[in-house]
């Protein structure tokens, strides 16, 4: 096993993050532990270890999921408690999955791998349709953003390979899908037990003449996914050589990730929020010049000018600048044990600028279930999801999250504790 | 309109290279952990790429056993000279000169698990508030879990239940007095993408990640090399074999593989063909229980 599969991955293979959730009973697992299978990631050692466990289990075959439980609780209870990250490759491809419960604390683990997917999977058992938990888990990824949505019908083995029965799913997704306001869909019937159109093309299901899951992962088009019209530069570190008897003595480099647009040298630019004016001399990558920088380069930029820059500041255009507010308007997932508390304060980390904030009111909690609202709720709980108004103690640079997963996203943390408390997309970006 | 593609050894580099600067623009006294091996290697040229022409805005750290291969510690000290940055040093045989804490005895005897007191003392001794370390997800179950920015408490535990939710590439690096954090930049790297990066960017390596001859005995299905730290068991025979290493750690706990590569692309050939994991082939240490690793960063180890 494992005959090279990546032997023939090039350098300039594109990298893929998506994302999975799901329950026991779905199938995910399987799913999982197929892809890694059947690209050969799988090692011996780990088989080995998984049949071992299996075995002692009592389990009927070597269940594939095990390969995915980390910790020693998860093995004991047999859940998974926490995102688990994975990673195939195929000579296309890198892949880096993120693995969600779908049981336990399903929000706030769905919703942290959904922040760094561009991808995720749904997986719907064919006998069954649509239920709650795959509506949820579409809800949260059209709530995150994520630009591509995979509904894989699952099972389809267990209903005869039956055409009619997954077009009525598909119907039904693409009706709820259509409601999401969201991403770009695809739906395939597989079987994660047989291996039905999950690497291979399924010879069972003639009819389907989509490609099997594998092949649209190794296609779909992430490269367009980026926001690549504003141009957003949050300053994260500057580069400044301390030692006066050497070459770099002029050497003044902003350094950060660029969170959207293109950035060419010659660039006329604007530093917020001074506001001050300049032009980019150079761009540079790892010491070496370079012609243009775009999502999600880490890169140096040199400026014309000798202006003051910082951490914290933001390079854009001067004709196309992000929102400098102190009233926010943004929904929240709620991930901490200790409610959101009306008027509790909070750090709050947006780009490179920590700063601290004040709740208003929550304008309404979401059912992830359904997406409707409910106006009532005046407050959120672990695992929540709402509408919050809140005001900021200095002005952020940002925009809508709909515009840019970066400068649209925040987290909470509680100042006494300092965990993570909240994940933020910002609703309101330049008028 | 034109495509923006970014190959993923350009995506991993971006991410390593943001995570490397938010660290050191969020915390004071960072350090970053230095053994020579090849994970760490990276981790320097990463750091170059971050925040060259100037200097690290860190020290290094090497934990050293003291049952180190000889070409590890050369290699160590060559690349420290040429990149110009400080190197501290916290020796195990010091904690065990100090009474902190017992070594191991007998034929099995190794320094592995007293690197955690070393390493903790050394944290405090010098009042570093994070450690950069080279660690990744795919290396082992437990790491699978692990954040990118990862939470000590004030006794250097890891508690894996309370870990930070973490979100977009917002790290939260705040911590209360006495508290730091781990934090590992290649979390996303594959034992492959670290290979095929050394030979993108052409980083010269210690010369027992290739095929050489060596004096090397067997012990429970793995390959030693001959070394003083070890005690030979009765029947067990030294004999001489082409291998080389595929993670280098203590003399006394790294298996060698049976391997005739003797260049970077045979190295990437053979990875990429593996059919055991680095690990599983090469370290005893994560051998002794289920969840050897887990219980060991749970008490502070890398």
């Amino acid at each position: 096993m494992r005959p090279a599969p990546a032997q023939g991955l090039v350098d300039d293979a594109e990298l893929l993050r998506f994302s999975t959730a799901g329950s026991v009973d779905d199938g995910k697992s399987t799913l999982i532990g197929r892809l890694l299978y059947d690209t050969k990631t799988v090692f011996e050692d780990q088989l080995a270890h998984v049949t071992d466990v299996s075995t002692r289990r009592g389990d009927e075959r070597v269940n594939l999921a095990l390969l995915t439980d980390g910790l020693r609780a998860e093995r004991e209870q047999g859940i998974t408690i926490d995102v688990a990250y994975r990673y195939f490759a195929t000579p296309r491809r890198k892949f880096i999955i993120a693995d969600t419960p779908g049981h336990v604390q399903y929000t706030r683990n769905m919703v942290t791998g959904a922040s760094t997917a561009s991808l995720t999977i749904i997986l719907v058992d064919a006998r069954h349709g649509l239920v709650e938990q795959s509506r949820r888990h579409a809800v949260i990824a059209a709530l995150l953003r994520i630009p591509h949505l995979v509904v894989a019908v699952n099972k389809m083995d267990l209903v005869g390979w039956d055409e009619a029965a997954f077009r009525r799913i598909e119907t039904e997704v693409r009706a709820f899908a259509a409601g999401l306001d969201g991403p770009e869909l695809t739906v395939i019937p597989i079987s994660a037990l047989t291996g039905a159109n999950v690497v291979a093309a399924s010879v069972e299901m003639p009819w389907y003449v989509g490609p099997a899951l594998l092949a649209h992962l190794e296609a779909v088009d992430i490269a367009s996914d980026a926001n690549r019209v504003d141009a957003r530069f949050p300053v994260q570190w500057v580069v400044r050589p301390q030692s006066a008897a050497t070459a770099h003595h002029d050497y003044r480099g902003y350094a950060g990730q660029v969170a959207g647009g293109v950035l060419r040298p010659g660039d006329p630019i604007v530093v917020l929020p001074s506001g001050v004016t300049s032009t980019i001399a150079k761009i540079e990558q790892g010491g070496e010049a370079i012609a243009e920088a775009y999502a999600p380069m880490s890169v140096t930029l040199h400026l014309a000018d000798a202006v003051d820059v910082g951490r914290g500041d933001m390079v854009c255009r001067p004709d196309n600048q992000p929102t400098v507010g102190q009233e926010l308007d943004a929904m929240l997932c709620w991930l901490a044990d200790k409610p959101l508390a009306a008027k509790g304060r909070y750090a709050l980390k947006h780009t490179t600028r920590w700063t601290r904030a004040v709740i208003g009111e929550v304008s309404y909690r979401l059912d992830v279930n359904t997406g409707g609202r409910d106006a009532a709720a005046g407050a959120l709980g672990k695992n929540d999801v709402g509408r919050v108004r809140l005001r900021t103690s200095t002005p952020i640079l940002y925009d809508a999250y709909r515009q840019n997963r970066t400068t649209g996203s925040f987290i909470l943390v509680d100042e006494a504790t300092n965990a993570t408390v909240a994940a933020g997309m910002l609703l309101q970006g330049p008028a | 309109m034109r495509s923006y593609r970014r190959s993923h050894l350009g995506a991993l580099e971006d991410e390593a290279v943001h995570v490397l600067r938010e660290l050191a623009a969020e915390r004071e006294r960072p350090c970053l952990l230095f053994s020579g091996g090849k994970d760490s290697i990276v981790l320097l040229r990463l750091a170059e790429k971050a925040f060259r022409p100037a200097r690290f805005p860190f020290p290094l750290l090497h934990v050293d056993t003291g049952h180190n291969f000889p070409e590890t510690i050369a290699y160590r000290d060559r690349r420290v000279a040429e990149l110009g940055e400080r190197l501290i040093v916290a020796r195990v045989q010091d904690s065990i000169d100090a009474g902190r804490v017992a070594e191991e005895t007998g034929p099995r005897a190794s320094r592995n698990r007293l690197q955690t007191t070393t390493l903790l003392d050394a944290l405090e001794a010098h009042q570093f508030d994070a450690a950069i370390g080279g660690a990744r997800r795919d290396e082992e179950r437990a790491r699978a879990k692990e954040r990118i920015f990862s939470h000590r408490d004030e006794l250097g535990q890891w508690d894996p239940k309370q870990q930070r939710p973490e979100l977009w590439a917002l790290y939260n690096g705040r911590l209360r007095r006495g508290e730091h954090l781990r934090v590992f930049p290649l979390s996303n790297w594959t034992e492959l993408d670290v290979w095929q990066y050394i030979e993108l960017e052409d980083i010269p390596l210690p010369e027992i990640y290739f095929a050489h001859e060596r004096a090397i005995f067997e012990r429970d299905r793995m390959l030693y090399a001959h070394n003083p730290f070890i005690t030979l068991l009765p029947g067990e025979t030294v004999r001489t074999a082409e291998v080389r290493f595929r993670t280098i750690g203590d003399m006394t706990c790294t298996g060698a593989v049976s391997s005739p590569a003797r260049t970077l692309a045979e190295v990437i050939a053979e990875v990429a063909a593996a059919r055991v994991t680095e690990r599983g082939a090469t370290r005893a240490d994560d051998r002794a229980t289920e969840a050897a690793m887990e219980d060991r960063k749970r008490e502070g180890y890398f």
